[in-house]
């Protein structure tokens, strides 16, 4: 057996080893990308364009969050009562913060473009610059440096799966997520709202014949979205605090979620968020830590070049 | 009941109406004729607020709706239901009926079941995907989702395209249908004649302009309209 066969068979029995607690991690943070991805695919469905700002977004969601933490959280550890109490704040503040924010991204970088029926590549623009502008400002206004979110909870080992232990962090994550995940399902396959979404989604015109205020759809959309990543920039600075940049390198992995499970597509930006994080998890094992940014583009590359329209293929219009 | 005065609509640098006039009474089917490009389908774009008119004014029911929103017109009372029928082709059925009626109050179940009396495949077909219908069925649906609404004026921009004859005839007795109940119907057709048959009165357009107007029976055997748009094929 040759020098490469035994580099695997050693990496395979730490898999095996790690597995379970990889895997955990993987799925935390792939609910994490999947919450940001349905932002793009929800703008994506309404106006065929990807919202290269969304990264900033989930930054303001993540400093809303902190600076309610900041002011919030006490020297001592908080109560269980407290702690729930906390956590829906942050989560309520990050998600206020996102819409808002994706709310005057529409306005100003979008909505003035769309008058003039400008081209395509005028969107993309306007976004980034948008995105700089963003950043840049967080940067001169909160510092250079990251720092850590004060932590509303005790983050200890709730419960284990086979040995592997289950991280309170986790376990918010995962409620928070499938809770969001469920009501934004619901909100556009069953109200009166979603099914404006779908139709401005499937033909604009012909919504717009029906009564469909295509401005106002296009601004709500926006807002849902923005609420989602917002609220996921809250969850993601929790863990892993909040600096100026933070929203570069999620974004785009919520991106890579959204192009895997079909850009346009709801259930598939959630999906694509989720085998992204736990493949990513488990990578870990084969590739050092500093590669696995290189692994998840890597797999955007992929997919674009042989199925760019994902594994669920492009369309926000289904209800399903 | 519609008013329209020297209307000119244009797209960009191209004048696709150049000061259009005409009007429809209430309880009246008006059918709009014309070649391809004579600014038919330009015109009922016009009426439902997909195109302001560049100039000249349009009065529905004595108010000045020449500058609505296309989202307002369902609620003023006007639905248009668009060339090539531009059913939402991934909601079901129902769901497309139920876009009829986005600006309802209130249940619109009852309006529902009556569109699945007049149109029973509907009713067969109220699970099945916009995209999967036929073309008479989504012509169908096209009309009962316009209905929904409950319009007093109803813009059909030519039904018949690409239909066999036998749904065809379907169709223009249900447009009859609707017009006994109580809704006014302006219809463009290439269909010259059957919509001849059906309407009350018509207009003939000829490259943004309407170039003339009369009763439906007059324009049957109008000289110019058998040579251009009957062709051989009208018995009369
Ligand atoms: N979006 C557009 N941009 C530019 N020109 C247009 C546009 N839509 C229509 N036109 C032009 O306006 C004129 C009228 O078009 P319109 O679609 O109203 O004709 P029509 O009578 O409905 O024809 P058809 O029988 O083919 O449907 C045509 O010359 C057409 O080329
Ligand atoms: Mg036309």
């Amino acid at each position: 057996m040759g020098a490469f066969g035994h580099y695997l068979l050693a990496h395979l029995d730490t898999l095996k080893h790690e597995f379970w607690a990889l895997f955990v991690g993987g799925v935390a943070n792939g609910l994490l990308y999947g919450m940001i991805a349905v932002g793009y695919t929800l703008v994506y469905g309404v106006l065929r364009l990807i919202n290269f700002a969304h990264s900033e977004i989930f930054m303001a969601g993540g400093f809303a969050g902190y600076f309610v933490m900041k002011a919030l959280v006490g020297a001592s550890a908080p109560s269980a009562f407290a702690s729930v109490g906390l956590i829906v704040l942050g989560i309520v503040a990050g998600g206020v913060a996102g819409a808002v924010m994706a709310a005057l991204l529409e306005r100003v970088a979008y909505r003035t473009l769309r008058r003039r029926n400008a081209p395509r590549l005028a969107y993309l623009i306007s976004a980034i610059g948008a995105s700089y502008f963003l950043f840049n400002l967080a940067g001169k206004e909160f510092g250079h440096i990251a720092v850590s979110t004060p932590q509303p909870y005790i983050n200890h080992a709730v419960f284990h799966i086979f040995g592997a232990p289950v991280l309170m962090y986790y376990i918010i994550i995962l409620i928070a997520g499938v809770i969001m995940f469920i009501a934004l399902d619901r909100l556009v396959a069953k109200t009166r709202l979603g099914r404006g979404i779908r139709a401005v989604a499937q033909d604009a015109e012909t919504a717009s014949l029906m009564g469909v205020n295509i401005d106002r759809t296009i601004a709500i959309t926006f807002i849902v979205g923005g609420a989602l990543g917002g609220a996921a920039g809250f969850l993601f600075a929790m863990g892993t605090g909040v600096v100026y940049t933070m929203g570069f390198v999620p974004a785009l992995k919520a991106f890579t979620a959204a192009v895997l499970g079909g850009i346009g597509n709801l259930r598939g930006a959630m999906i694509g968020g989720l085998i992204l994080g736990v493949f990513e998890g488990l990578c870990v094992v084969f590739v050092q830590a500093a590669y696995i940014d290189v692994v998840a583009f890597g797999i955007l590359v992929l997919v674009l070049l042989v199925r760019p329209t994902g594994i669920l293929g492009e369309r926000l219009g289904r209800s399903a | 009941m519609l008013d329209v005065k020297d209307a000119v609509v244009r797209y960009g640098a191209i004048t696709a109406l150049h000061g259009i006039s005409f009007n429809v009474e209430q309880g009246e089917i008006v059918a709009l004729l014309g070649a391809n490009g004579a600014g038919k389908s330009t015109t009922l774009r016009m009426l439902s607020g997909l195109h302001a008119p560049a100039s000249g004014q349009i009065l529905f029911e004595g108010e000045d709706v020449t500058r609505t929103k296309a989202h307002e017109f369902s609620k003023l009372g006007i639905s248009h239901v668009p060339e090539g029928r531009r059913i939402f082709p991934q909601m079901s059925v129902e769901e497309n009926l139920e876009m009829g009626a986005f600006n309802r109050r209130g249940s619109t179940s009852d309006d529902r079941d009556h569109m699945y009396e007049t149109f029973p495949i509907l009713k067969e077909r109220r699970k099945q995907l916009g995209a999967n219908l036929s073309g008479g069925e989504q012509q169908m649906l096209a009309i009962a989702r316009a209905l929904m609404a409950r319009p007093r004026l109803l813009l059909l921009d030519e039904p018949s395209m690409g239909l066999a004859p036998m749904i065809v005839e379907t169709i223009f007795g249900i447009i009859g249908e609707i017009r006994t109940a109580g809704t006014t119907v302006l219809v463009v057709e290439q269909n010259a004649s059957q919509a001849l048959r059906l309407a009350d009165r018509g207009y003939v357009m000829e490259n943004g302009r309407i170039v003339f107007g009369d009763l439906a029976k007059n324009l049957l055997h109008d000289e110019r309209v058998r040579a251009v748009y009957l062709g051989e094929s009208v018995e009369s």
